[in-house]
C-alpha cells in the first residue's frame, strides 16, 4: 500500500463514516431519551435512498402506501383508546385527524407530484417529508404503551419492529436495488486523490446536522426539556415535560437522519429493501463506542468504523463485514474495563 | 385440575415424544417434530438466560452453527466419529461464550446482547466467506449417526434421540431452577445489589445462564447437522437467532415448557405461513417475518407470559412438600464472645464529587450491642451503611472486621465474613416463595453447584437449606406463610422476611437499613418484638433508622449523624437530653 491508496481508503473511510455518525447520533439520542435500542434506525436509511429512486423513476413510491397503511392503525389505535376511555365522538374524531392530517396529505402530494418529474433536490425534500412520519408512527404503534418496561423488553420489542419494517418493505418496495444519482457530478482533484461532489455533500451535510442537533440541545427549550427526559423521566415529567412528547420527538429526528442518510449514501452504493439493517448496526457499533451515551465519542466511533471498514476491505474484502463487528469486541471490553459498575436498578 | 396433574404430565408427555415415531404418523409429522425438539433445546437456554436471569442473547443461531459446523467439517473433511465432535463443538462454543461474558456481563444488561449481534453476524460472514466451509454452499454429505451399529438416519430413529435429549434437558434446567446455584439465577432479575449481599457472585451466574444456554444451542447443532446432513450459513444467520428468541417469548419466556410450546408455535405457523402469504400476495419472499415481528410486538404488550399463560393455569405449580423435619443443621460459623471487638468504623469519608456525603465517621460495635444509627433525611445514614457494606467505595478512612480492614473488598466478601444486611427497598424475589428467598441466605452455607442441581444429587443439602429457612421463619413467626410467593406479602412481612433472610446467613452482625420505614403501627410493634428477641438471643445489630421512638426503646448506644458528620454518640437516654439532637430534629430557636 502506498500513500495514495491509502489517501484513498481514508477519505472513503470517513465519507462512510460522517454517514455511519449520523446514525449513531440517532441512535443515542433515541436511547438516551426513550431507553429504546433502536435496532430498525438503518430501515429508514433504506427508505429513505428507495423513495427517492422511485420518484426519479417517476413511479409513486412504495413508501406512500406503507405510510398510510401505518397512519391507518395509528388512527384506529386512537379510535380504540377514545372507544375505551369513553372520551366522546367529536374529541376522539379531533384526535384521529390529528394523527391522519400530515401523512395523508404529504402522501397526496407524493401521489400528485411522482409522474411530474420535479427536480432532483425537489424530490429529495419530498422524500425527506414521506419518510420522516414514521418515526412517529413506530414510536406510537410499538413503543408507547411500554415506555415504562425494562431496557430488555424494549430491545426485544425493538427487533420485532425490524422483523416487520423489513417484511413490510419488501412487500411495499419489491426486491429489487437501486442506485441514485449524485447530487453534484462535479469532480475535484486535490493531489492525487480525486474528490467527488458527493463527497462533499455529505461532509457538509453530516456537519451541518451535527451543529444544528448540538444548538437544539444546547440553546433551545425543547431540546433541553429532552435532555432533561433523558436524565430523569419522573422529574421530567414533574416538570411538566411530557415524556410521551419527547418520544415522539425523538423518533421523529431518528427517522429524518436516517432519511437524510438513506439520500446521502442513496449515489455511492446499491440499496435494497434490505440494506438498511447492515448499515445502521455500523452506525450502532459507533454508538456502543460511545456507550449510546456520549454524542462526540459516537462521532470518533463512527469515522472509525469508517475507516476500518474501507481499509479492512482493502486487505481482505471477504471479510470487512466480520473485522467491522468483529471490532465491537475489543471495544466493549475497553468499556468494561473502563465503566465496570454500569448495574441498572 | 390439580397439581397431580402437573406431576403426571411430564412422564406422559415424555412417554408420548419417545413413543412417537412407532406410532402411524405421517414422516411429515415426525420431521416437523424433529425441528421442534431441536428448536426447543435452543429456545430452552433463552428460557434460562432471558426468562430467569433477565439477560439477552440474539447469538444463538451461531452458537447452533458452531455445533453443528464442527460436526459437518469433522465428520465430512476430517472423519471423526460424531460421538467425539459434539465435545468440541460443546467446548468451541463454551470458549465463544466466555469471551463473550467476560467483556461484557460485568456491565448493565443490554452489552450482552449488542455484543451477541456482533458475534451472531461476524461468525455468519466468517462460515459464508471460509473456503474450507464451502463458502455459501456449505458442506454436504454429512453422516448419520449410527448409535451401537443402528442407523438412527434422519427420521423416526433420530426423533428418539432428539427428543430424549431435549427432554432431558428440560428436566436439568428444572431441576436446577428449583436448587441453590438456580435460587441464585433467579435472583439475578432484579439486579445485583441483593445477591452480591447474600453473598452470590452475580457475574459468575450470569455466565453460567449465558454458559448454558450457548451448549444448548450447540448441542441443538450438532444434531441438526446430522438430522439435515448438510449445513450451509443461512440457518445460523442473526435472524435466525432473532427466531429463536422469538420462539421463547411466544411461548413464555419465564418457563421451561414455554419453549417448547414457543417452538411449536413458530415450526407449525411459520410453515403454513410460507405457502400462504406468498400466495396472498403474489410474489416470493420472507413475508412471514411481518407476522413474526408483528405478533412479538403484540405478545410483549399483552401478554407478557407468552402462550404458557393459558395453558399453566391448568396445572398450578403444587407447594413444596415438607422433606426437611430432622434434616441436620447447615454448617455455623464460630459466635464472637460478648463484648469482642466487631466492627470499627474509622474516620470513613464518601465525596460525590463536590459533596462530602460523609465526613470522617468514626464508631464501633461490640459483640452483642444493639446500635442504632440516627439522623434527619439527607444526615448520609445510608450512605454510611453502604460504605461498611461494601456497595459503596470508601474516599477515606477505614472499616475493619474484627481488627481486619474489609473496606474495597466486594459486598459478597463481606458477606461471607459474616455481616449481613437488609434493605431500605424491600428487595425479595417476588416470584419466589418466602422459603426460597430465605433459603437464599442461606447460600454461602451451602455447597451445591449446577450440575449436582441438574442431576438431582443436592437434595440432602436442600433439605438442610430449607429447614434453615423454615427455622428463620419461625424465628420472626412467619412459619405459616413459608408457601406465600414474596411477592404477594404486604411490606411488613416482606420486611420481616429480609430479616428472616438476612438471619439465614448465621451473621455475627446483622445491618437493618430503616426496618420501619413504611410500616403501620401494628407492624412497627411486630418488628420491634423481633428485634427484641433477636436482641436477648445476643446477636449484634446496628439499626439505620429514621423513627426516633423506635430507636429509644431497642438500642444500646446510638449515634446520631447530622450533614455528613457525627453530632453525637450516647445511650438513648443523653441523645434524647441533647439539645443539640433536638436542634437537628427540630430546628433552633432564634
Amino acid at each position: 500500500m502506498d500513500l495514495t491508496i491509502a489517501g484513498i481508503l481514508a477519505l472513503d473511510g470517513l465519507t462512510n463514516g460522517a454517514i455511519y455518525a449520523l446514525l449513531a447520533l440517532a441512535t443515542v439520542l433515541v436511547f438516551a431519551v426513550t431507553r429504546v435500542i433502536f435496532i430498525p434506525q438503518g430501515e429508514f436509511v433504506a427508505f429513505g435512498a428507495l423513495t427517492l429512486a422511485l420518484l426519479q423513476a417517476g413511479k409513486v413510491p412504495g413508501t406512500v402506501w406503507f405510510l398510510l397503511a401505518l397512519t391507518a392503525a395509528a388512527a384506529a389505535s386512537d379510535l380504540w383508546r377514545g372507544w375505551r376511555d369513553r372520551r366522546g365522538a367529536a374529541r376522539t374524531a379531533l384526535r384521529m385527524l390529528r394523527t391522519a392530517a400530515y401523512p395523508v396529505a404529504v402522501s397526496a402530494l407524493a401521489i400528485w407530484a411522482a409522474p411530474r418529474g420535479w427536480p432532483l433536490l425537489a424530490q429529495a425534500a419530498l422524500t425527506l417529508a414521506l419518510v420522516t412520519p414514521f418515526g412517529v408512527l413506530i414510536y406510537r404503534l410499538a413503543y408507547e404503551s411500554l415506555a415504562d418496561a425494562s431496557v430488555l423488553v424494549l430491545l426485544i420489542v425493538s427487533v420485532g419492529v425490524h422483523f416487520a419494517l423489513v417484511g413490510l418493505g419488501l412487500f411495499f418496495f419489491g426486491a429489487e436495488g437501486f442506485r441514485n444519482p449524485s447530487f453534484w457530478e462535479q469532480r475535484f482533484s486535490v493531489g492525487p486523490l480525486v474528490i467527488s461532489g458527493q463527497t462533499l455533500i455529505i461532509f457538509a451535510a453530516a456537519l451541518a446536522l451535527i451543529v444544528m442537533l448540538w444548538l437544539f440541545f444546547e440553546h433551545t427549550l425543547h431540546g433541553k426539556a429532552l435532555r432533561a427526559t433523558a436524565v430523569n423521566r419522573l422529574g421530567a415529567r414533574l416538570m411538566g415535560i411530557s415524556s410521551t412528547d419527547a418520544g415522539r420527538v425523538s423518533f421523529t429526528m431518528a427517522a429524518f437522519v436516517g432519511a437524510l442518510s438513506g439520500l446521502l449514501i442513496g449515489p455511492t452504493t446499491t440499496v435494497f429493501y434490505d440494506s438498511g439493517f447492515l448499515i445502521g448496526l455500523k452506525g450502532f457499533v459507533a454508538a456502543v463506542f460511545a456507550g449510546l451515551a456520549s454524542y462526540p465519542l459516537a462521532l470518533v466511533g463512527a469515522l472509525g468504523v469508517g475507516l476500518l471498514e474501507s481499509f479492512g476491505s482493502f486487505w481482505a474484502s471477504a471479510f470487512k463485514e466480520v473485522i467491522v463487528f468483529g471490532a465491537i469486541l475489543p471495544v466493549l471490553l475497553w468499556r468494561s474495563l473502563r465503566d465496570p459498575h454500569g448495574e441498572e436498578h | 385440575m390439580t397439581s397431580s396433574l402437573r406431576r403426571r404430565a411430564f412422564p406422559a408427555f415424555a412417554l408420548l415424544m419417545l413413543a412417537l415415531p412407532a406410532l402411524p404418523v405421517p414422516d411429515f409429522w415426525i420431521t416437523q417434530s424433529n425441528y421442534i425438539g431441536l428448536y426447543a433445546l435452543v429456545a430452552l437456554g433463552l428460557v434460562l438466560l432471558t426468562g430467569v436471569a433477565g439477560l439477552t442473547s440474539f447469538g444463538q443461531a451461531a452458537f447452533v452453527g458452531v455445533g453443528a459446523y464442527t460436526a459437518a467439517f469433522l465428520a465430512t473433511k476430517v472423519g471423526v466419529s460424531p460421538w467425539l465432535t459434539i465435545w468440541i463443538g460443546l467446548a468451541l462454543a463454551a470458549a465463544a461464550a466466555l469471551v463473550l461474558g467476560a467483556i461484557t456481563l460485568r456491565m448493565s444488561g443490554h452489552y450482552l446482547p449488542l455484543a451477541t449481534i456482533a458475534w451472531g453476524l461476524a461468525l455468519n460472514y466468517t462460515m459464508a466467506n471460509m473456503e474450507w466451509l464451502g463458502k455459501y454452499d456449505g458442506l454436504l454429505g454429512i453422516p448419520t449417526l449410527k448409535f451401537f451399529g443402528i442407523d438412527l438416519g434422519s427420521g423416526r430413529p433420530l426423533h428418539v434421540l432428539i427428543w430424549a435429549i431435549a427432554l432431558a434437558a428440560a428436566l436439568a434446567v428444572t431441576h436446577l431452577l428449583d436448587s441453590r446455584p438456580g435460587r441464585a439465577i433467579r435472583a439475578l432479575k432484579q439486579g445485583s445489589t441483593m445477591a452480591e449481599a447474600m453473598g452470590i457472585s452475580a457475574f459468575r451466574y450470569k455466565m453460567l445462564a449465558f454458559l448454558i444456554a450457548a451448549l444448548l444451542a450447540a448441542v441443538s447443532g450438532w444434531l441438526f447437522a446430522h438430522f439435515q446432513r448438510s449445513v450451509s450459513p443461512s440457518p445460523f444467520g442473526l435472524n435466525k437467532g432473532i427466531e429463536y428468541l422469538f420462539m421463547a417469548v411466544l411461548g413464555g419466556i419465564g418457563n421451561v415448557w414455554g419453549a417448547f410450546l414457543g417452538s411449536a408455535a413458530v415450526r407449525l405457523v411459520e410453515d403454513q405461513l410460507q405457502v400462504l402469504l406468498p400466495q396472498l400476495i403474489g410474489t416470493s419472499g420472507n413475508f412471514e417475518v411481518i407476522v413474526f415481528g408483528v405478533v412479538l410486538v403484540l405478545v410483549l404488550k399483552f401478554a407478557p407470559d407468552g402462550l404458557w399463560t393459558f395453558v399453566g393455569r391448568w396445572a398450578p405449580a403444587a407447594p413444596r412438600a415438607r422433606d426437611w423435619e430432622g434434616a441436620p443443621p447447615l454448617p455455623a460459623r464460630d459466635k464472637p464472645v460478648r463484648g469482642e471487638l466487631l466492627l470499627e468504623v474509622d474516620a470513613v469519608r464518601k465525596a460525590f464529587g463536590g459533596l462530602v456525603a460523609v465526613n470522617d465517621v468514626s464508631f464501633s460495635i461490640r459483640a452483642g450491642d444493639i446500635v442504632g444509627l440516627i439522623g434527619p433525611n439527607g444526615a448520609g445514614k445510608s450512605t454510611t451503611f453502604n460504605l461498611i457494606t461494601g456497595v459503596l467505595a470508601l474516599t477515606g478512612g477505614a472499616v475493619r472486621w474484627r481488627g481486619q480492614p474489609v473496606h474495597g473488598l466486594p459486598s459478597r466478601q463481606i458477606a461471607r465474613r459474616g455481616v449481613s444486611r437488609t434493605f431500605q427497598h424491600v428487595k425479595l424475589v417476588p416470584d419466589m416463595t418466602v422459603l426460597e428467598n430465605v433459603a437464599l441466605g442461606g447460600y454461602l452455607r451451602s455447597r451445591s453447584g449446577a450440575l449436582r442441581a441438574m442431576l438431582r444429587l443436592d437434595r440432602e443439602e436442600e433439605r438442610q437449606l430449607f429447614a434453615e429457612a423454615d427455622r428463620q421463619l419461625a424465628r420472626i413467626g412467619m412459619a405459616q406463610h413459608g408457601n406465600e410467593l414474596a411477592g404477594n406479602l404486604a411490606l411488613g412481612p416482606q420486611r420481616l422476611v429480609e430479616i428472616a433472610r438476612a438471619l439465614a446467613t448465621d451473621p455475627a452482625l446483622l445491618l437493618l437499613d430503616e426496618p420501619a420505614a413504611g410500616l403501620r403501627h401494628k407492624e412497627k410493634q411486630a418488628l420491634g418484638d423481633v428485634l427484641r428477641q433477636l436482641k436477648a438471643e445476643g446477636l449484634s445489630i446496628l439499626l439505620v433508622e429514621h423513627d426516633m421512638d423506635f430507636v429509644m426503646n431497642l438500642t444500646d448506644r446510638i449515634v446520631v449523624m447530622e450533614f455528613g458528620t457525627k453530632l453525637l454518640e450516647g445511650t438513648p437516654a443523653e441523645v434524647q437530653a441533647s439539645p443539640a439532637v433536638r436542634a437537628a430534629y427540630l430546628g433552633t430557636e432564634h
